[in-house]
């Protein structure tokens, strides 16, 4: 348990600061905003690809049961990714388009 | 040499902070995605070629070509194909293929611990944590999308007692993850994800109608969680910063969500809208005034400002093209027209904005709660489209209501209220509107898009 602690202070530390950093950049947003900046953030989420990415070029390429649930894992983190930015472009631009 | 893939995920990092700040002003909303994606792409490219621990490491490229190759192409055509409408159902989707893929991710990597070196340490709890948040995110998304998409009706999910059954599997769930840890193996890890999942979906089971847009938020925000989580057992940095960063900008959005409706989470995750049906009130002998397409036609016509109140109907009915010419004309004839927009109108946070930017409605027409009430005094009519609860007068003196003390349009203060509605069964959480019922309220029976249609008609042969 401390040894945990021990090896993972900076990460710990890293938690709780972007903790706070995440509810100062979303403490004021305008309602026009909330679908995107949803949309947006749940994109960023698909973050734990790199842990797929990881997970798969250390495999043995002999085990297939681990092979297989770390691609699923990895093109469910992909869709995520991809049609997150996608889908929040797309609302974007409509909005930009009213302002001129 | 690491160093420089170290350095590549720090530029990723800041991307996400950068991104998600642009995110939150409509000036640079654009380009904040732009940067987020990016910083994305960077992650992505760095772990690629990240020197990993080994003397060999196989690295599968193949399998991860085809993962990247499969996942975008699904990703992209669903994201281009999807009808602004449905926008609801795909970020759901999206958001539980999000926490799935953390999920699995855990449940492997629980399956491949080697027992005798993770005694030691905190891996085997980090990794079961991240299998129950990511499956509750999974299963709840699940949920969430099929009650969004109309395949799956509130009622045919919520049991007797639900918040009981609720607590109770929760409770089991985090009793069998911990009976894991100490008894692992393959049996019970999978029996856990299989708890986990079933108590993601009873979680959402019992929220519905105007709570829909607090549990998407939420949902994103344990999604967030799951990949912060899922950050330790790689102890990856990139993946804590962006997993939190995402958790605690859900969090905050579920807050303002919750607010506005002037609930508490709690309240929310109990299921406050569907739980108490029995506030419907008996209003069976009192009569409602219809009028005709023409009549309508003639209110608007002759008045000097028009607000608009939109809801989940108007997007049901697909009703915003209507509704833009209907404003368009109005606008030639020096008739104000505003927009009413409630903060939990529709099934997601800022669902009607996204639905009026599609038909190029300018968004300083768009009111927020506050606006729109001091709007409303000098208005002349009101056109509720498919909006209902968040138009109701309970919500401000029936203290029976379930609704009670959220704060909603007042659209009765305005000299007419014209509603559209298919019929008079009452909205979606079964709670019957007094506003139906006033003495300056008319309804218009039939589709949203139709009557529109109909009024068009009309008004131009004035």
């Amino acid at each position: 348990m401390l040894e945990f602690f021990n090896e993972n202070m900076l990460s710990i530390y890293l938690l709780i600061f972007t903790v706070f950093l995440g509810f100062e950049l979303i403490s004021k947003v305008p309602t026009v905003l909330h679908t995107p900046l949803m949309s947006g953030a749940n994109a960023i989420s698909g973050i734990v690809m790199v842990g797929s990415i990881i997970f798969l070029r250390l495999t043995d390429p002999g085990d297939y049961v681990s092979l297989t649930i770390g691609l699923i894992a990895m093109i469910m983190a992909v869709i995520n990714i991809v049609g997150g930015f996608a889908v929040t472009n797309r609302m974007l631009s409509m909005f930009k388009k009213k302002k001129n | 040499m690491e160093v420089y893939f170290q350095l590549a995920y720090l530029i990723g990092a800041i991307c996400f902070i950068l991104g998600l700040r642009g995110l939150s002003d409509p000036k640079s909303a654009r380009k904040g995605n732009i940067i987020a994606a990016l910083g994305m792409g960077i992650a992505v490219v760095a772990s690629l070629f990240y020197p990993l621990e080994g003397d060999v490491v196989p690295n599968n490229y193949g399998w991860i070509a085809g993962a990247i190759l499969v996942g975008s192409a699904i990703g992209f055509l669903s994201a281009i194909r999807v009808q602004m409408t449905a926008m609801p159902q795909l970020i759901s989707i999206f958001n539980g293929l999000g926490g799935g893929s953390a999920m699995f991710l855990a449940l492997i990597e629980f399956l491949n611990l080697d027992p005798a070196q993770s005694s030691s340490t905190l891996l085997p709890v980090i990794i079961l944590f991240t299998i129950f948040v990511g499956s509750i995110s999974f299963s709840g998304s699940i949920l969430a999308y099929l009650k969004l998409d109309g395949k799956v009706n509130d009622k045919q999910v919520v049991l007797p007692n639900h918040q009981y059954i609720n607590i109770f599997l929760m409770l089991f769930s985090i009793a069998f993850v911990v009976f894991t840890y100490f008894v692992p193996s393959p049996v019970t890890i999978i029996i856990s994800v299989i708890i986990c999942l079933i108590y993601g979906f009873s979680f959402v089971a019992p929220i519905g109608g105007a709570d829909m847009p607090v549990v998407i938020s939420l949902l994103n925000s344990v999604t967030g969680i799951s990949a912060a989580a899922a950050g330790f057992i790689y102890d990856n940095q990139i993946m804590i910063l962006g997993g939190v960063l995402v958790g605690a900008a859900g969090t905050i959005l579920t807050i303002l969500m919750c607010e506005a409706m002037n609930r508490s989470l709690i309240n929310v995750i109990i299921g406050g809208f569907t739980a108490s049906g029995d506030a419907a009130g008996d209003q069976g002998d009192q009569t409602v005034i219809s009028l005709s397409p023409m009549d309508a036609a003639i209110l608007l016509k002759y008045s000097s400002k028009v607000m608009m109140v939109p809801g989940y109907g108007m997007a049901v009915a697909q009703a915003q093209k209507q509704t833009k010419e209907l404003d368009d004309f109005l606008a030639k004839n020096d008739v104000e027209v505003v927009y009413g927009i409630h903060p939990v109108a529709g099934r997601m946070p800022g669902h009607m904005n996204v639905l009026l930017a599609e038909v190029d409605i300018s968004y300083d027409k768009l009111c927020d709660l506050e606006e729109s009430n001091n709007h409303l005094s000098d208005t002349d009519v009101v056109l509720v489209v498919g909006a209902n609860d968040v138009v109701n007068p309970s919500a401000i003196d029936d203290p029976g209501s379930s609704i009670y003390g959220m704060p909603v349009i007042e659209v009765w203060r305005a000299k007419q209220v014209i509603v559209f509605k298919r019929s008079m069964n009452p909205g979606y959480a079964g709670i019957q509107n007094p506003l139906f019922f006033k003495g300056n309220t008319k309804m218009l029976f039939g589709d949203a898009t139709d009557s529109l249609k109909k009024i068009m008609e009309e008004i131009k042969t004035l």
